[in-house]
């Protein structure tokens, strides 16, 4: 993995502010859902906050993301207003897609998050469309496509990024590898040595990053973008990262073996995050105001979740096809 | 203009795509067509229903794709969900099954799932239908599978002129559309249609008028049934015929209006019998009409095996007009 030099102050700043977001999102929804006010089925993203903050970091809103069931870092940090997102986890009218889509499938246009999927790999060759027709348009966006180690075995990856390549698609294939497919280790599961392996096997543009290191993963992603943006093709980065909470909420993580979970917590990207910006002389009482006013759009996000009306039932018959169906 | 510029000529139904296809194309210059080998340098598509389409609008817009189903149909949900109006071809049925998950679960569903927000205003043309020989793995009838899939339509034309105006409305829909072309039909001439002749989606057609019962298909059954209908007015049986034209959502109201007036109806489709979408319309039909009809509504479809190979076992196994004579005799009495 490449070392790299500290990011500007102002672009750590800037990671931190959507990491903490994501890590105080993701708290509070385990909360809320240990304590029977959330019936949801939950993935958490503990652990993985800085890779997809630094990636957002580094494209503009109104590029295109598409990203899997484990994404409520990957919205947070695109920018999804916590309320919409928080109302949507909620199946909640006044969510992102009216209660219609739920926690596995956030669609927000608004952000460029244009797809979130429940089935594994799936949003690969989705993503060649989007940056498909950014190529056409000559519109000068990228589109980031966001997966996990697990997704690398399914078809839909092989085929996706293959066509990107051939047709110098500007989209940015981030597998975020958090060594774990559901329950299975990757040695098990993945025959080559990374998945950076992989992507170079098909000819892209491939590079392996601690995603943990706020400065490393932002400089591959810029690196990526710019390549995307001057019209070389799509690039794989393989970002390094750990999930604290397993696969879903519940999941006791039993199958991770002990030193490795305490490894990967001492590895834990938001307190040296933190570190880094006192390092940088940024003060506590800065750091901490961040964090107050996350925790402010949270609490407001999660109260407006909760207060919020359910969709009318008959809402079934709208968006299914572009005119109502009848009852 | 002289007389005989103004006769419509015969055309083949592959020239009828093609034709709409190049008039889509020139209307919207977000209409892009994928798919393998479509472009002419690769020979225009394996049944040259592209021919000529990459040479008009360049290989930007009309891109020959590696074999990979779900990378294509991917692809093409992707730009549809930022406003083009991508034509897919998965060069034949079966190979869909390939692409199922994107069909399925993403432009099915993407709509839906995203209140509203996008749509996926995409066509899969892909072509299919047994007769000549190609067995088990390219020549399957799978409509009843994406007629199921709520978000999905689902067309099959039976003539030249309705392959034009079914094809054009069909990629300039906001909804995906699966269009269902027939293998051994593409070769079949019919009048051409004119520059402007449109057919909506989801309206049936009524192209033979009769009196003592109404049989309902689409695509490849809608010939033998006027095979059908010719021989069995010898017998002087008076046959209606209703094509669908749109297999989902169907035009309940036609299908409906003609079996209330016949009293009697047989659904034929090419597709095996078991689960077809016979069943649903057929089921329709008694929901509505069951007190006036005068027998219960039959089916006629092919057997329930994959198709065989042998043109022996292929033609015992496949549907016909002696099947669709049979089956009206039984109904009539």
């Amino acid at each position: 993995m490449a070392s790299t030099d500290m990011a500007d102050k102002a672009v750590l700043v800037d990671i931190f502010t959507r990491a903490d977001l994501i890590m105080q999102s993701d708290i509070k929804f385990r909360q809320m859902i240990g304590a029977g006010q959330l019936q949801i089925v939950y993935y958490p993203v503990r652990g993985q906050e800085v890779v997809s903050s630094a990636m957002m970091a580094a494209v503009n809103q109104d590029d295109y993301l598409v990203t899997i069931y484990r994404g409520l870092h990957d919205q947070l940090a695109k920018g999804i207003p916590s309320k919409e997102l928080w109302a949507e986890f909620a199946g909640k009218v006044t969510g992102t897609c009216k209660g219609k889509g739920g926690p596995m499938h956030i669609t927000h246009p608004a952000t460029g998050v244009m797809v979130t999927t429940g089935i594994v790999g799936s949003g690969i060759p989705i993503a060649n469309g989007l940056g498909l027709a950014s190529q056409l348009e000559k519109d000068g966006k990228v589109t980031v496509c966001c997966f996990g180690d697990g997704a690398t075995n399914i078809g839909a990856f092989h085929e996706g990024l293959n066509m990107a390549q051939i047709w110098k698609l500007p989209v940015i294939f981030l597998c975020q590898n958090n060594l774990y497919g559901e329950h299975t280790h990757m040695r098990d599961t993945t025959g080559s040595a990374s998945i950076k392996q992989r992507g170079e096997g098909l000819g892209l543009r491939s590079v392996q990053v601690n995603g943990n290191d706020a400065s490393a993963m932002y400089a591959a992603a810029k690196e990526a973008v710019e390549y995307a943006r001057a019209g070389n093709g799509p690039t794989l980065i393989e970002a390094m990262t750990f999930r604290f909470h397993g696969h879903l909420l519940g999941d006791t993580s039993h199958y991770i073996p002990k030193e490795e979970m305490e490894q990967a917590k001492k590895d834990d990207p938001m307190p040296i995050l933190r570190q880094q910006l006192l390092d940088l002389q940024i003060s506590e009482a800065d750091i901490a105001a961040i964090e107050a006013k996350n925790a402010a759009i949270i609490d407001e996000a999660s109260k407006f979740a909760l207060e919020s009306d359910y969709p009318s039932g008959d809402e079934y018959r709208i968006d299914v096809l572009d005119v109502e169906i009848a009852a | 203009m002289s007389d005989t510029a103004e006769k419509p000529k015969d055309i083949m139904f592959a020239q009828a795509l093609n034709m709409a296809m190049n008039k889509a194309m020139a209307d919207d210059p977000k209409v892009i067509l994928l798919g393998e080998d479509i472009a002419d340098k690769e020979g225009g598509g394996v049944f040259k229903v592209t021919a000529g389409l990459s040479g008009t609008f360049g290989t930007d817009r009309v891109r020959s794709t590696p074999i990979s189903e779900q990378a294509i149909v991917g692809a093409a949900v992707g730009a549809a969900l930022v406003g083009y109006k991508p034509v897919a071809e998965i060069m034949l049925m079966n190979f869909i099954t390939v692409a199922m998950d994107q069909i399925v679960n993403h432009a099915a569903k993407l709509r839906f799932m995203s209140g509203g927000q996008t749509s996926v205003p995409l066509t899969i043309r892909t072509t299919t239908g047994a007769g000549t020989g190609l067995g088990g793995q390219h020549s399957d009838m799978l409509e009843a599978w994406l007629a199921h899939v709520p978000g999905l339509k689902v067309v099959a034309a039976s003539n030249p002129q309705d392959a034009y105006g079914l094809l054009y409305s069909s990629i300039m829909d906001d909804n995906p559309v699966i269009f269902i072309e027939n293998t051994p039909g593409y070769f079949v001439k019919g009048p051409a249609p004119t520059a402007d002749h449109t057919v909506p989606l989801g309206k049936a057609s009524i192209p033979r008028e009769g009196t003592d019962i109404t049989l309902i298909g689409y695509g490849s059954a809608i010939s033998r049934c006027h095979a059908a209908a010719d021989k069995l007015a010898e017998d002087g049986i008076s046959c209606e015929i209703v094509d669908l034209r749109t297999i989902a959502p169907f035009d309940e109201e036609t299908v409906l209006k003609s079996v209330a007036k016949t009293k009697a109806a047989v659904v034929v489709h090419e597709a095996v019998r078991s689960f077809g979408t016979g069943a649903e319309i057929s089921s329709r039909i008694h929901e509505e009409l069951f007190s006036e009809l005068r027998a219960p509504v039959g089916r006629v479809g092919s057997g329930y095996a994959p198709v065989p190979f042998s043109p022996a076992i292929e033609k015992a196994w496949m549907f016909s007009q002696d099947d669709i004579e049979r089956e009206v005799h039984k109904i009539l009495g």
